[in-house]
C-alpha cells in the first residue's frame, strides 16, 4: 500500500494563540480505515481541518496523493469528501438539490443515477425531495455523508459520524464505511466511541494535546498493550488469599467469594494452569470460571494517563 | 475555472429566491406604488417639473437606485452570511474553487434577483407615469452595473457581518442616507451651492445621475465621470474580496 495522506510536523496556532497543533505527523495509507482517537480538544477537527483546506496551517507540510494542499488545492480537494462534526445543512432545501450542489460545487457533471444510488446507500431516497429541516438528526447525517460522498472521493474524513445516533443507525453506517473501503476509498475517522473504532478500523492513531501519541495496527495494538483477566468465584469465601498463592498476585474481591487474574496474552507462559492446580491444593472449590480481554477503550484511557491527562 | 461549481452556487442561490418569489415580487412592487401615490401623485402634482422632466417621472430613476442598491446588498450578503451562520461555510472551503468561482457564484446570483427587482419596479412605475426611455442601452448597462456592484459590496458585507445586526447596519445606516441624499428625489441643482460641493462626495450621486441621463437625457454630472465612478467602485470591492479569499479575513481560521 502507499501512503495517500501525509502529514509532517504539522502546527498550527489560532489567533487567539492557542496552539492546537504541535508537529503531528501521520501518514494514512491508501484503502485503509483510521480511526483518530483522543479526548476533547486533543486536536482531532483541527488536524481534519487543517488537510481539508477549512484552516490554514502555521507551519508543516501536507501532501495528498503526492500533491500539496496549498499548491494543488484544485487536485486534492477534488479527491477529498468530509463529514463534518457539526450538522450543517441549508434547512429549506431538499436532500437531492443539497446533494447536486456538493457533487457540482467540486467541479463534477450531473449525474443523477450515481446521487441515487449513494441515496439508496444510506436509506434516503425515499426522503429524497424531502426538505432537510422535515429531517429528524440521524437523518440529517446521512445526508451530511450523501454530500461528502457526492463528487466520488477518493479519501473520506468522517468527524464523528456517529455522535448522537442510534445504535440501529451506528451499525448501518458502519456498513456502509465498510462498503466504501471495498470500493477502495481511503477512510479516517474521528470518533468518541471506541467501540466504533474497535469495530471498523484498521489502524489507530491517538492524538493529544495536538501531538500524535501513537499509530499501530488495531490488532496489534491490541495484542500489545491487551491485557486478560480470568475471574474465578469460589464456592465457599474465603478471609484472605492462601500464601501458597501469593506468587500470582491475585485481587481478592471485597466479599472474599471471587479471585482475579490478571495476565499478559502475549506472554510465553500465562502460568493459568499452575494457577488452577495450586487452587486445587489449597483447597479452594470454584464456582465458575469467566475470562475478559481488554478493550480499546480501556488501552485508551491506558495511554492518556501515561501521557498525564 | 471550475463552471460547475458556478453553476451550483449559482443555482442553489437562485433557488433560495424561487423560493420567496412572491414576497421577492410583492414587496417591491408595493413599496413603488407608495411612492408613487404619495411623491408621485400627491406630491408630485403641486411641483414644478426637473429639468423639464414631470416630478413623478423624475424620481423613477432614483427610486429603482434606491431599491436596487439595498437589494443588491441585503441578497449578496445575506447569500453569503447563511451559510457562514449554519456552518455550511465548511464545504465551499474545502472545495476545489477558487475566489472568483465563489463570487461569480454568489454575487451573480444576488445581481440576478436584484436585476428582477429593478425591473419589476420600472414595470411598476409605467403603470403610474408616462416614461419614455431615451438611452436604453446605458440605462440597462447602468442597472446591471450597479446590481453587481453592490452586490460585491453586499458580498463584502456579509463576510465581514458577525450576527445579524451588523448584516442590517450598513444597508440601514450607510446605504440608506447616502441614496436619499443622492438626489433620487431632487436634482442636485436644487440644492445650495455649499451643499451642491458635499453632494459631490457622495458615490451614489454618480449612478442616480447617470442612471437619470439614461432616461431623460439631462444629468447633474457628466456621464462619462458617472460611468468611471461605478467602474472604480465596482473594482475596489473585487480588490477587497481578492484580499479577503487570500488572507482568509473572516472566513479561514
Amino acid at each position: 500500500m502507499s501512503v495517500i495522506v501525509s502529514v509532517q510536523n504539522v502546527r498550527k496556532t489560532y489567533d487567539g494563540g492557542f496552539e492546537a497543533l504541535k508537529g503531528a505527523s501521520l501518514d494514512i495509507q491508501e484503502g485503509e480505515i483510521i480511526a483518530l482517537l483522543g479526548p476533547n480538544g486533543a486536536g482531532k477537527t483541527t488536524l481534519i481541518s487543517t488537510i481539508c483546506g477549512i484552516s490554514s496551517l502555521t507551519s508543516g507540510a501536507i501532501t495528498v496523493a503526492g500533491m500539496d494542499i496549498a499548491c494543488d488545492y484544485r487536485k486534492v480537494r477534488a479527491m477529498i469528501g468530509l463529514v463534518p462534526q457539526e450538522i450543517a445543512l441549508e434547512p429549506f432545501e431538499t436532500v437531492i438539490n443539497s446533494v447536486r450542489f456538493s457533487r457540482g460545487l467540486f467541479g463534477k457533471a450531473k449525474n443523477e443515477a450515481y446521487l441515487d444510488e449513494i441515496l439508496k446507500t444510506l436509506s434516503l431516497f425515499d426522503k429524497k425531495e424531502s426538505k432537510v429541516m422535515a429531517l429528524s438528526g440521524g437523518m440529517k447525517r446521512r445526508v451530511l455523508i450523501a454530500k461528502a460522498l457526492a463528487h466520488e472521493p477518493k479519501v473520506l474524513f468522517l468527524d464523528e459520524p456517529t455522535a448522537g445516533v442510534d445504535v440501529e443507525l451506528r451499525k448501518d453506517m458502519w456498513n456502509t464505511v465498510a462498503k466504501l473501503k471495498g470500493q477502495g476509498v481511503t477512510i479516517i475517522l474521528t470518533t468518541h466511541y471506541i467501540e466504533e473504532a474497535e469495530a471498523i478500523a484498521d489502524r489507530i492513531a491517538v492524538i493529544n494535546g495536538g501531538e500524535i501519541l501513537l499509530v499501530e495496527d488495531k490488532a496489534a495494538l491490541m495484542a500489545r498493550m491487551g491485557k486478560k483477566q480470568i475471574r474465578i468465584e469460589l464456592l465457599e469465601p474465603v478471609p484472605e488469599i492462601p500464601t501458597k498463592l501469593a506468587p500470582y498476585g491475585l485481587e481478592l474481591a471485597p466479599d472474599g467469594a471471587g479471585l482475579t487474574y490478571t495476565y499478559d496474552i502475549n506472554a510465553e507462559r500465562t502460568g493459568i494452569t499452575g494457577l488452577l492446580n495450586d487452587l486445587q491444593a489449597a483447597g479452594l472449590q470454584m464456582r465458575d470460571v469467566q475470562t475478559q480481554q481488554s478493550s480499546l477503550e480501556d488501552i485508551f484511557v491506558d495511554l492518556l494517563q501515561e501521557d498525564g491527562v | 475555472m471550475n463552471f460547475q461549481a458556478i453553476a451550483a452556487i449559482y443555482t442553489f442561490e437562485m433557488a433560495r429566491f424561487f423560493r420567496t418569489l412572491k414576497q421577492s415580487f410583492i414587496s417591491p412592487v408595493l413599496s413603488t406604488s407608495l411612492y408613487f401615490i404619495v411623491f408621485g401623485t400627491a406630491i408630485g402634482s403641486r411641483m414644478e417639473a426637473v429639468d423639464g422632466v414631470a416630478y413623478g417621472a423624475f424620481i423613477v430613476p432614483g427610486l429603482i437606485m434606491l431599491s436596487v442598491m439595498t437589494q443588491s446588498i441585503s441578497n449578496a450578503s445575506f447569500g453569503i452570511y447563511f451559510p457562514k451562520f449554519i456552518g455550511t461555510i465548511y464545504e465551499l472551503l474545502s472545495a476545489p474553487v477558487n475566489f472568483l468561482e465563489i463570487v461569480i457564484g454568489y454575487v451573480g446570483a444576488a445581481a440576478t434577483k436584484s436585476l428582477f427587482i429593478g425591473l419589476v419596479i420600472l414595470g411598476t412605475a409605467y403603470l403610474f407615469v408616462d416614461l419614455d426611455i431615451q438611452h436604453p442601452i446605458a440605462m440597462m448597462s447602468f442597472l446591471l452595473l450597479t446590481c453587481l456592484s453592490f452586490s460585491l459590496l453586499g458580498f463584502i458585507i456579509g463576510i465581514w457581518a458577525g450576527n445579524f445586526e451588523q448584516l442590517n447596519l450598513v444597508p440601514m445606516l450607510v446605504v440608506t442616507p447616502l441614496v436619499f441624499l443622492g438626489g433620487s428625489f431632487y436634482s442636485i441643482s436644487m440644492l445650495p451651492e455649499f451643499w451642491q460641493t458635499v453632494t459631490l462626495f457622495n458615490p451614489v450621486v454618480y449612478l442616480i445621475s447617470g442612471f437619470r441621463w439614461a432616461f431623460f437625457g439631462t444629468a447633474d454630472v457628466a456621464i462619462g465621470i458617472s460611468l468611471g465612478a461605478i467602474g472604480l467602485f465596482t473594482l475596489a470591492c473585487m480588490g477587497f474580496i481578492w484580499w479577503i479569499f487570500k488572507t482568509g479575513w473572516r472566513i479561514r481560521s
